[in-house]
């Protein structure tokens, strides 16, 4: 036993660690990169498990799923779009189930500090139909992915995680206990991982019958607790994951706190539930993301005699993340005593390409090669490039999802607009942007992609990349792109009119053509140097 | 006992060196603490700010509600400002009087100290000059650590023995820069 600093996302690795972990994949996406990035680091060291940044989610949760049919304990992380991505096997691995326990960890980010979107992973749980766990604090992160395996054996199924940015970015201490060994190899048999109809019919009845069953194991487990205030029958409160602390900070210095049922584990602990909902007139539910409990405990047409409060009833704000003074405000308690503010105007300071990135010269470069033509499109992807919307560049017209650059400039293609130009990084092409430009590739599309090779996965801190250098140039010709539409420049301010007028040649030419832009990210060039 | 901290700069100043320091002295003083930090796209030079809790009990929250935070610790002035909603009608502001323009809209500095100064009490040193002092412009941030060590609930010793443990990796000269950095923050608060 000792103490340890920990990230949120630290704790669910090392708790993983010391589950036995076998082997873990993950594609870096704030905010779930730490997870994989702690584990890189204390695999390094130990050699005790394989660590591995795949090539994107959809391909790491595979991993884990092979490596959990092969008797292993295996973990898989990402962000929550990253599940999307995912999204395929992870239903399926509900059907499968798990042999060797497997973990699968997603970060949610309400109030979309670095994401597209603020999607709620517990639906996932719910959809798939299996355990999940949502922890309040560190020591339950690392707790929880303890038992997360545990727990995955018992039922032979996937056991989903679902932290927020809060927590995974958030650091404190943790109490860690001995390290459990590794599991033996023992392949999984049997007719459940092959999902024809027939086994799959079977298979999907089996997980059905095991609900009841899930929801019990959720009444007793140790990460729920109820609180009945039997003074108090007129008001109570469910609170789940970290809206769980934000609500005992508003109540901390009271006497008698209202009733309280702290959720942490899903399926819904129905008799927990029932029996707060019974004790009082009226529940507030906070919880961070969307109103999946209180959605769940109001039902389509309410609780009869009772009041339901939450997100959707309007009682606390419909999106964004919650804090301590919006919990506060729902609970009808106002706000503390604070200094009046200066008045003075404080300019914003939005996040920015680091001054000498390359993309900025690409950027530069396209800009002008591409001026006076009214009808061209730039479709955008997702890394710090994505940063070339904002002034001073206003470079990019979209910015939906991972290699969503070319597949829609293909679209736009199609459906007439010229220039069609995509904006993609080495990384995110390697993720998502293959497929895409093999379509284009096949039909000679008539579009211009711009794949943006600084050599590393630079947005989430310098994870290595699959689609860089010359093998990215020969995957590209192996694709189909017609060699003499491949083209490298060297995006600097020097090489600036040799560039514009390469992009405005490839632009001109009817038909598919590839740009590489190469220069390493400088921040990745000066931790080398350092 | 508890201090509640929001720790204040621009992506790349090193706020979350100070909360390394200042956590892992926590640990050493066997107190509890919660700190949240910003990753990702905001770091890019953008706004950054971390929630930091020091208790010798439970801390529930990992954010400080508004008009709770005991000091505002900004390695820049703007910043300092950027976040005076959640300081304690008594609480105590310590910031750096250099400015980090990456924008161009940057307020009048002398106006943007001024509005510090209203704080109940404020300590506003020249990081900048001082940490070149020390040996190393990039020691600023451990100057205004330094500057805010007499306010901390935490041992002197401890905050020391964590720089040390902080920089002894990368060098002697570096390390007795950012030592003698702390010194000189610390001693340009008790100044004032
Ligand atoms: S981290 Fe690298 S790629 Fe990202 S903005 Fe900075 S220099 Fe550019």
């Amino acid at each position: 036993m000792s103490r340890q600093i920990l990230l949120g996302d630290e704790a669910v690795a090392l708790g993983a660690v010391h589950a036995g972990l076998s082997a873990a994949y993950s594609y870096p996406g704030t905010p779930a990169s730490e997870i994989m990035e702690y584990l890189v680091r204390l695999s390094a060291e130990s050699r005790a498990f394989a660590a591995v940044w795949s090539v994107n989610e959809k391909v790491a949760y595979e991993e884990a799923l092979g490596a959990s049919f092969a008797g292993k304990r295996a973990m898989v992380s990402f962000k929550h779009v990253g599940l999307n991505v995912a999204a395929d096997p992870f239903m399926n691995s509900a059907i499968t189930g798990a042999n060797g326990g497997l973990l699968a960890v997603s970060a949610d980010d309400p109030g979309m500090h670095s994401s597209q979107n603020e999607q709620d992973s517990r639906f996932y749980v719910q959809f798939a139909q299996i355990p999940g766990f949502e922890p309040s604090d560190h020591q339950e992160a690392y707790d929880m992915a303890r038992e997360a395996f545990d727990l995955s054996e018992k039922f032979g199924l996937p056991v989903l995680m679902r932290l927020v940015t809060r927590l995974s970015h958030s650091r404190s201490a943790v109490e860690t206990r001995e390290a459990r060994p590794q599991n033996e190899l023992k392949k999984g048999t049997g007719k459940d991982w092959i999902l024809l109809p027939g086994n799959a019919r079977g298979r999907f009845s089996q997980l059905l019958d095991r609900q009841a069953e899930m929801v019990r194991c959720s009444e007793e487990s140790r990460f729920n607790r109820l609180e009945l205030n039997a003074g108090d029958r007129s008001f109570g409160v469910i609170a789940s994951g970290i809206a769980y602390n934000y609500f005992r900070e508003a109540v901390a210095g009271d006497a008698a706190p209202p009733s309280f049922l702290k959720i942490s584990t899903y399926p819904l602990p129905e008799s927990l539930v029932r029996r707060l909902v019974a004790h009082v007139d009226k529940v507030l539910v906070l919880e961070d993301g969307y109103p999946f409990i209180e959605r769940q405990v109001r039902g389509l047409f309410g609780v009869p005699g009772k009041t339901v409060l939450g997100r959707a009833s309007g009682d606390v704000p419909a999106s964004g993340e919650l804090t301590p003074d919006i919990v506060r405000r729902a609970l009808g308690l106002g706000p503390l005593p604070a200094l009046p503010v200066s008045g003075l105007p404080l300019a914003n300071r939005p996040p920015q390409l680091c001054a000498g990135c390359p993309h900025a010269d690409t950027f530069k470069a396209l800009n002008k090669a591409l001026e006076g033509r009214a009808g061209a499109s730039v479709f955008g992807d997702i890394g710090c490039y994505t940063l070339g919307a904002l002034p001073p560049f206003n470079a990019i017209n979209s910015c939906v999802c991972m290699g969503a650059s070319i597949s829609m400039a293909r679209g736009a293609s199609d459906a007439g607009l010229h220039p069609a130009v995509s904006v993609i990084g080495d990384s995110t092409f390697a993720h998502s942007g293959i497929t895409p430009l093999l379509g284009a590739a096949r039909a000679d599309a008539d579009m211009t992609v711009i794949i943006l090779d600084n050599a590393t996965t630079a947005m989430t801190g310098g994870q290595p990349t699959y689609g860089s250098g010359q093998p990215l140039l020969r995957l590209i010709e192996g694709l189909g792109v017609p060699k003499e539409h491949i083209r490298t420049i060297e995006p600097l301010p020097k090489n600036h009119e040799t560039n514009v007028r390469i992009i405005r040649d490839e632009i001109e030419h009817r038909g598919l053509s590839v740009i590489v832009a190469v220069r390493e990210c400088i921040q990745e060039q000066r931790k080398k140097r350092s | 006992m508890k201090q509640d901290i929001i720790l204040a700069g621009v992506g790349g100043q090193g706020i979350l060196s100070i909360a390394y320091v200042i956590d892992n002295a926590a640990l050493a003083d066997g107190l509890t603490f919660k700190q949240a930090e910003v990753h990702g796209m905001a770091q890019r030079g953008g706004a950054v700010q971390s929630h930091l809790r020091l208790a010798d009990g439970t801390i529930w929250s990992d954010l400080i509600p508004k008009g709770q935070a005991d000091l505002i610790l900004s390695v820049e002035p703007l910043e300092a400002l950027r976040y005076m909603d959640y300081l304690r009608p008594d609480g105590t502001v310590v910031t750096s009087s250099t400015p980090f323009k990456n924008i161009p809209d940057y307020p009048d500095v002398a106006q943007v100290l001024e509005a510090v100064r209203k704080a109940p009490r404020s300590v506003v040193v020249d990081a900048e000059k001082l940490a070149k002092e020390a040996g190393t412009v990039k020691a600023q941030n451990i100057v205004l650590l330094g500057a805010a060590a007499p306010v901390l609930i935490l041992k002197e010793a401890s905050l020391r023995a964590t720089i040390d443990q902080l920089f002894r990796g990368r060098g002697l000269p570096i390390l007795e820069a950012n030592l003698k950095a702390f010194d000189l923050g610390r001693k340009a608060a008790l100044g004032q």
